[in-house]
């Protein structure tokens, strides 16, 4: 379970992420849309850790995030944006470090090695230096990375940003296939990915939560049924406005 | 520890996956002879000890001990690994420990790999060994509080060279700290009080102290105290800028 409290972030005077309060519980697997700069990423760092917020609260699996920080990142895998890794060691040698890390010994350091390798196709360039790989491998060894130790809760920014159309379908896949028994949260500003993998979704927009429901739900919102639409209505009807209730996105999407 | 082990070994492997480490030991074993042999006159004292091929150790580590420094953090922020390394269930001081160790092993490494200059007396002479085996860890020391400084620097930018720049900088004034040269400038200004402390933080003092095979405490305890003053805020700096 994550439970965020009225989460704020501030940069000097600028808010990028303003009092946003949600729960997530396993099984769900959650979007996070929103246009560039909507403050996804920060809000993910601050889930993570990486980030200290402003104000608020971050619980993960009933740690704080801030005053628990091991016990909380022990349950969290995490693919930061852009999946950055140590580009000159190998497939292995990164995947053997986190191993160390994250404490996997004697058998289930086996079986969780062989699981990921096995489930993200990555027999092939165990011993290759990572900088030498295609995008698409990068992508992978860095989900490789955050689902090794079977984490509780995934945290993934932008996951399919910057793949062709067929490894954005394996990554999908490999989503939908996990979802189960764990809490997912993905951020996104492609809508067709809501639609594919999500039960949930909330869309962020300047830092504030401006919808958060099923995807079904929100696509009904448009007359045409069509979630982009929603998305742009809501999204750039809020530029500038205050907090959106539920009754003014009834009016944007009828509007 | 598990974790400081971890990062150690995963730091002190990097430096080996490129051609960098082989070229910074071959750098410094070369310079190391040179100095000794042509500016320090090590065959030409006629004297069996090692004392010339010390005392060029803080000019060589004021420009080398920087170079090995400088990627430390600036390179984890550059390529953003560092927010894959702060979310792991590490603490900021077992990553902090971990490759301020490794790079510091590296150090050591390329120091005992100038073993054939201690044959070398051995075989001409009778040294006192004892003295340079106290040189020997005086040396190492000071690279220890070069690198810590180094390290702090790293972590407050993305750029390697900014981080370079500013440690030689930082490490020269603690060098020269308790040179005649600063003391008798500052004498006329400064009460004898303040200049006594300013030589008192100077690495150069502490390391020659040392190097005379005298193994202080207070000189232990300087090294120590530096060390751990800038893995400090290493950390500090660290926590703050790692998001930028
Ligand atoms: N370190 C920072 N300093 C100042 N502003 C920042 C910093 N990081 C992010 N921002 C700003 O915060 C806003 C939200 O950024 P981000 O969370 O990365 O957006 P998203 O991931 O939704 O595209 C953006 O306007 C961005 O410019
Ligand atoms: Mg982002």
């Amino acid at each position: 379970m994550i439970e965020i409290s009225h989460l704020t972030k501030r940069y000097g005077d600028f808010t990028a992420v303003n009092d946003i309060s949600f729960e997530v519980r396993p099984g769900e697997v959650l979007g996070f849309l929103g246009p560039n700069g909507a403050g996804k990423s920060t809000t993910m760092k601050m889930i993570t850790g990486f980030l200290a917020p402003t104000s608020g609260t971050v619980r993960v699996c009933g740690h704080d995030v801030q005053a628990e920080p091991l016990a909380a990142k022990a349950r969290l895998g995490y693919l930061p944006e852009g999946a950055p890794c140590y580009a000159e060691m190998t497939v292995r040698g990164f995947l053997e470090f986190i191993a160390d890390v994250r404490g996997l010994r004697g058998e289930r350091r086996r079986s969780r090695l062989d699981d990921v390798i096995g489930r993200l196709a990555l027999e092939g360039v165990l011993e290759q230096v990572i900088e030498t790989l295609s995008k698409g491998f990068k992508r992978r060894v860095g989900l490789a990375m955050a689902l090794l130790d079977d984490p509780d809760v995934l945290i993934l920014d932008e996951p399919t940003d910057g793949l062709d159309p067929n490894q954005k379908h394996q990554v999908r896949t490999l989503i939908n296939a996990m979802a189960r028994d764990k809490i997912i949260v993905i951020s996104t500003h492609i809508l067709e990915e809501v639609d594919a993998v999500c039960n949930r979704a909330i869309i962020i927009a300047d830092g504030r939560i401006l919808a958060d429901d099923t995807p079904q739900a929100l696509a009904a919102r448009s007359p045409s049924g069509r979630l982009d639409e929603v998305f742009r209505s809501i999204t750039q009807g809020a530029r500038g406005t205050p907090p959106a209730t539920d009754a003014a996105l009834e009016a944007a999407a009828h509007a | 520890m598990h974790n400081v082990a971890a990062i150690f070994r995963r730091e002190f492997a990097s430096y080996f996956a490129t051609p960098l480490a082989f070229v910074f030991i071959v750098i410094f074993l070369i310079l190391a002879g040179a100095f000794a042999f042509y500016f320090g006159g090590f065959y030409e004292r006629g004297q069996a000890d090692l004392a010339p091929f010390f005392a060029y150790h803080p000019w060589l580590y004021l420009f080398l001990i920087p170079a090995l420094s400088m990627r430390l953090w600036a390179e984890e922020r550059k390529s953003g690994s560092i927010e894959l390394l702060m979310t792991l269930p590490v603490t900021l001081w077992q990553a902090v420990l971990g490759k301020f160790l490794a790079a510091w092993c590296f150090a050591g490494v390329a120091l005992a790999l100038t073993f054939p200059m201690w044959i070398t007396v051995n075989y001409l002479g009778d040294p006192d060994n004892g003295v340079i085996l106290a040189a020997y860890i005086g040396s190492f020391l000071m690279a220890g509080g070069f690198l810590a400084i180094g390290a702090c620097l790293s972590a407050a930018t993305r750029s390697q060279i900014i981080a370079f720049i500013f440690t030689v900088v930082a490490c020269f004034l603690l060098l020269m700290a308790g040179s005649p040269m600063i003391v008798q400038v500052l004498g006329g200004l400064l009460p004898q009080a303040i200049i006594d402390a300013l030589a008192s933080l100077s690495f150069l003092t502490h390391f020659q102290s040392i190097a005379k095979g005298v193994i202080d405490l207070r000189d232990l305890l300087y090294f120590g105290t530096t060390i751990g003053f800038w893995l400090i805020a290493n950390a500090i700096v660290l926590d703050m800028k790692k998001s930028d």
